[in-house]
C-alpha cells in the first residue's frame, strides 16, 4: 500500500469512528446499514470481483442469514452462536448451489442464482410454520454481549463497526494467503491459471460459498438492527442493490464494496427530493457510470491518480494490484 | 378430462407467448452476445406504447401498429446504438450489469410518467368460449396460438429462405467468417434487435389483456423467458420455441395439479433440473471454450 493509499485509509477509519457522535439517530441506524451491507459486498465482491461470476443470490442469502439469526435467538440460543450458523448455513448452501451451476459456462450462474432467490422469497413467504409468512417477524432483539448491551443505536453501530472490520481482515488475510492468491489469479486470467494447475472450478466454487457465508453473517447483523424482517427485503431488489454496491464502488477492488455500499445507502437519502423518480435517476447514473468507467468509481480515482502521478504510473492503490483488464 | 384440456390449451398460448420471448432473447445473445436482463420490460413496455397511442384517440389496430413501430425504434434501434454498442468492448459482464439498470429504469419509468396502476388493455377477439372435445377452450387463447405460431413461422421462413434471413444465421454462428465472405455483420446484427423489438411488441399485444399492463409484468416473464430459453438451448431458436411451450403447458399443469402456492418455482426447479444434466438445452449443441 502507498502512503496515499495509508492516508486515506486513515482519515476514512477516523471518520467511521468521529461521525456517529455529531449524527441523529437515523444518520447512526444508516451508517450501522452501511457497515452491515458492506460485509454482503465484500462477499459479492469475492464471487464478482475475483471469481467473476455474477450472483443474483446475495440478497437471498442475507435472508437466509437474517431468519437463522432471527429465529435462533427467539429460541434462546445466544447470539454469538446464532451469528455463526446463519454464516454456517449460508456457507453449505452456497457450496451446493454452487456446485452444479459453476460447472456450466459462467452466465449461468446468474440465471441460476436469479431462480434461487425467487425460490428463497418463495419458500420465506408460503412456510408461515418457520417464518410467520408475509407478516415477518416482529421485536428481533438486540444482542449484549459480555454484559454490554447493543440496543442503543450507537453501541450497534459500533458493533457492526467491529464485526465488520474483523471480517474484512479475514478476507484481507486470506487473499494474502498463498491459497488466496489463487482468487486474485482467477481475477486476472483464469485460462492462465487454469493452464498452470490451479483447479479453477474448485476455487470458484470457493469463492462463492465464502461470498455467501459473508452474506449469511450481514444478515444476522441486519435481523437486529432493522428488528422487523420479512420476505420482500429479501426479493430480488436487494441482490440487484448488492450487485450495483459492488459495481459502482468497483468490483475487484479490495475497498470497492465500502465505497459502493455507502453511495447506495446515503445516496437514496441525498436524493430525497427526487422522491419516486429516484432509482430512475440511480439506475441512469449505473449505465452512464458503465458506459464511462465499468471499473466503478475505485477504478475512476485510480485513473485519475495515474494521470496526477509524475512519472506516468499507477500507483497500486486501494488494496488492489490490480492490472488494466 | 375436459379441464385438462382446457389446460393444455391456455398453457400452449402462454407458452407460445414464452417463445416469441425467448427467441428473441436467443437471437440477441447469438448474434451479440448480449444477454438482455430487461427482455421481460421489453415486453412490458409495447402495451405502454399502444395505450399511449390509444389516449392520443388512435383506434385499437393503429396504435397497435404504432407500438410495434415505438417498439423497432426505442426497443431496437437505440437500444443497439445507445445502449449495446458502447458497451460491448468491455465484454459481457458490464453489458449484464448496465440491463439489469435498463430494466429498472424502464420499470420506474412507467410507473412514475404513466401509472402504477394495472390498466386494462384491449382484446383482440370478444371474450367467448368455443366447444373442443367438451371443454369451454376462451377464444383468446386459440387467438393467440395462432397468432404465436404464425409469427414465429414467418421468422423461421424468413431466417432459413430469404438471403438476409441466411445472412443473419451466418453472422450469429461465426461473426469473424461472416465478415471475411462479406456479409454486413454490423447491419445483421441490428436487424437482430429490430425483430427482437417487434417479438416483444407481439407478445406485449398478445398478453397485455390476459394480465392487464403494469410495469410489474416484465418481472415474471423476463424470468419465464430465460428460462425457455435454457430448458431449449441457448444457442437455438428452435430451442427457445420449445423450451417455451414446455414451460407454459408445465406452469399450468403444475398450478392446477401440484401446488398452487409454489407455482412459481416449478420452473425454477425444472430450469436448476436441466442445467443439472443437460447444461446445453434440449436441442442445444455444446460450445466450444475459446481462449
Amino acid at each position: 500500500m502507498t502512503r496515499l493509499g495509508a492516508a486515506v485509509l486513515a482519515i476514512a477509519g477516523l471518520a467511521a469512528i468521529t461521525t456517529p457522535f455529531f449524527l441523529k439517530p437515523f444518520g447512526i441506524y444508516l451508517l450501522s446499514m452501511w457497515a452491515v451491507l458492506t460485509i454482503a459486498a465484500i462477499g459479492l465482491n469475492l464471487t464478482l470481483g475475483y471469481a467473476g461470476q455474477v450472483s443474483l443470490a446475495q440478497g437471498a442469502f442475507v435472508g437466509i442469514g437474517a431468519y437463522t439469526e432471527a429465529l435462533l435467538t427467539q429460541t434462546g440460543v445466544p447470539f454469538p452462536l446464532a451469528f455463526i450458523a446463519a454464516g454456517l448455513l449460508c456457507f453449505i448452501i452456497g457450496w451446493t448451489l454452487g456446485y452444479p451451476a459453476l460447472r456450466v459456462q459462467h452466465h449461468y450462474l446468474a440465471f441460476v442464482t436469479l431462480a434461487f432467490t425467487t425460490l428463497v422469497f418463495l419458500v420465506l413467504r408460503n412456510e408461515q410454520w418457520l417464518t410467520n409468512g408475509i407478516y415477518g417477524i416482529n421485536g428481533i432483539m438486540r444482542p449484549a454481549l459480555l454484559g454490554w448491551s447493543t440496543g442503543k443505536a450507537l453501541n450497534f453501530y459500533f458493533f457492526s463497526l467491529g464485526t465488520l472490520v474483523v471480517l474484512s481482515l479475514a478476507v484481507w488475510w486470506m487473499l494474502r494467503s498463498p491459497w488466496g492468491r489463487a482468487f486474485v489469479a482467477l481475477r486476472e486470467n483464469p485460462i492462465r491459471a487454469a493452464s498452470l494447475g490451479l483447479d479453477t472450478r474448485r476455487y470458484t466454487l470457493m469463492a462463492f460459498a465464502i461470498g455467501s457465508s459473508l452474506a449469511g453473517l450481514s444478515g444476522a447483523l441486519y435481523a437486529p438492527l432493522v428488528q422487523f424482517i420479512e420476505p420482500a427485503s429479501f426479493a430480488l431488489n436487494m441482490s440487484f442493490n448488492l450487485l450495483l454496491m459492488v459495481i459502482v464502488g468497483g468490483s475487484g477492488y479490495f475497498f470497492g464494496p465500502f465505497v459502493g455500499a455507502l453511495v447506495a445507502v446515503l445516496l437514496p437519502e441525498w436524493m430525497r427530493v427526487a422522491e419516486g423518480y429516484y432509482l430512475i435517476v440511480y439506475a441512469g447514473l449505473v449505465m452512464v457510470m458503465m458506459a464511462l468507467c465499468p471499473s466503478g468509481i475505485l477504478g475512476l480515482a485510480e485513473r485519475v491518480a495515474k494521470a496526477a502521478s509524475p512519472n506516468g504510473r499507477a500507483a497500486p492503490a486501494f488494496g488492489a494490484e490490480r492490472t488494466a483488464p | 378430462m375436459a379441464s385438462f384440456i382446457q389446460l393444455l390449451i391456455s398453457g400452449l398460448a402462454t407458452g407460445a407467448i414464452y417463445a416469441l420471448i425467448a427467441v428473441g432473447f436467443t437471437l440477441l445473445w447469438q448474434t451479440s452476445q448480449t444477454i438482455n436482463f430487461a427482455q421481460g420490460e421489453f415486453v412490458m413496455l409495447p402495451a405502454f406504447f399502444v395505450l399511449a397511442a390509444m389516449n392520443w384517440g388512435a383506434p385499437f389496430w393503429l396504435a397497435a401498429l404504432i407500438g410495434v413501430a415505438a417498439s423497432v425504434v426505442v426497443l431496437g434501434i437505440l437500444f443497439k446504438l445507445i445502449v449495446v454498442d458502447p458497451m460491448l468492448r468491455y465484454g459481457v459482464l458490464p453489458l449484464v450489469i448496465t440491463t439489469i439498470a435498463l430494466s429498472l429504469l424502464l420499470k420506474e419509468s412507467v410507473k412514475n410518467f404513466y401509472s402504477s396502476q394495472a390498466q386494462p388493455f384491449p382484446t383482440l377477439v370478444p371474450d367467448a368460449d368455443i366447444r373442443v372435445f367438451g371443454a369451454a377452450v376462451s377464444l383468446q387463447s386459440l387467438v393467440v396460438l395462432a397468432v404465436a405460431i404464425t409469427t414465429v413461422v414467418a421468422l423461421h421462413l424468413w431466417l432459413n429462405k430469404t438471403r438476409t434471413g441466411r445472412s443473419m444465421q451466418a453472422t450469429a454462428q461465426n461473426p469473424i467468417l461472416a465478415r471475411i465472405l462479406g456479409l454486413p455483420v454490423q447491419r445483421m446484427v441490428l436487424y437482430t434487435f429490430v425483430i427482437n423489438a417487434i417479438l416483444v411488441a407481439i407478445a406485449s399485444i398478445l398478453i397485455s389483456p390476459i394480465y392487464l399492463a403494469k410495469f410489474t409484468n416484465g418481472e415474471t416473464l423476463g424470468m419465464a423467458a430465460f428460462i425457455a430459453a435454457i430448458i431449449g438451448g441457448f444457442n437455438q431458436v428452435r430451442g427457445a420455441i420449445l423450451g417455451g411451450f414446455i414451460l407454459g403447458v408445465l406452469d399450468n399443469l403444475s398450478a392446477a395439479y401440484l401446488s398452487s402456492q409454489y407455482r412459481d418455482a416449478f420452473p425454477l426447479l425444472i430450469l436448476i433440473a436441466v442445467i443439472l444434466w443437460r447444461p446445453q438445452g434440449l436441442l442445444g449443441r455444446v460450445d466450444e471454450r475459446t481462449v
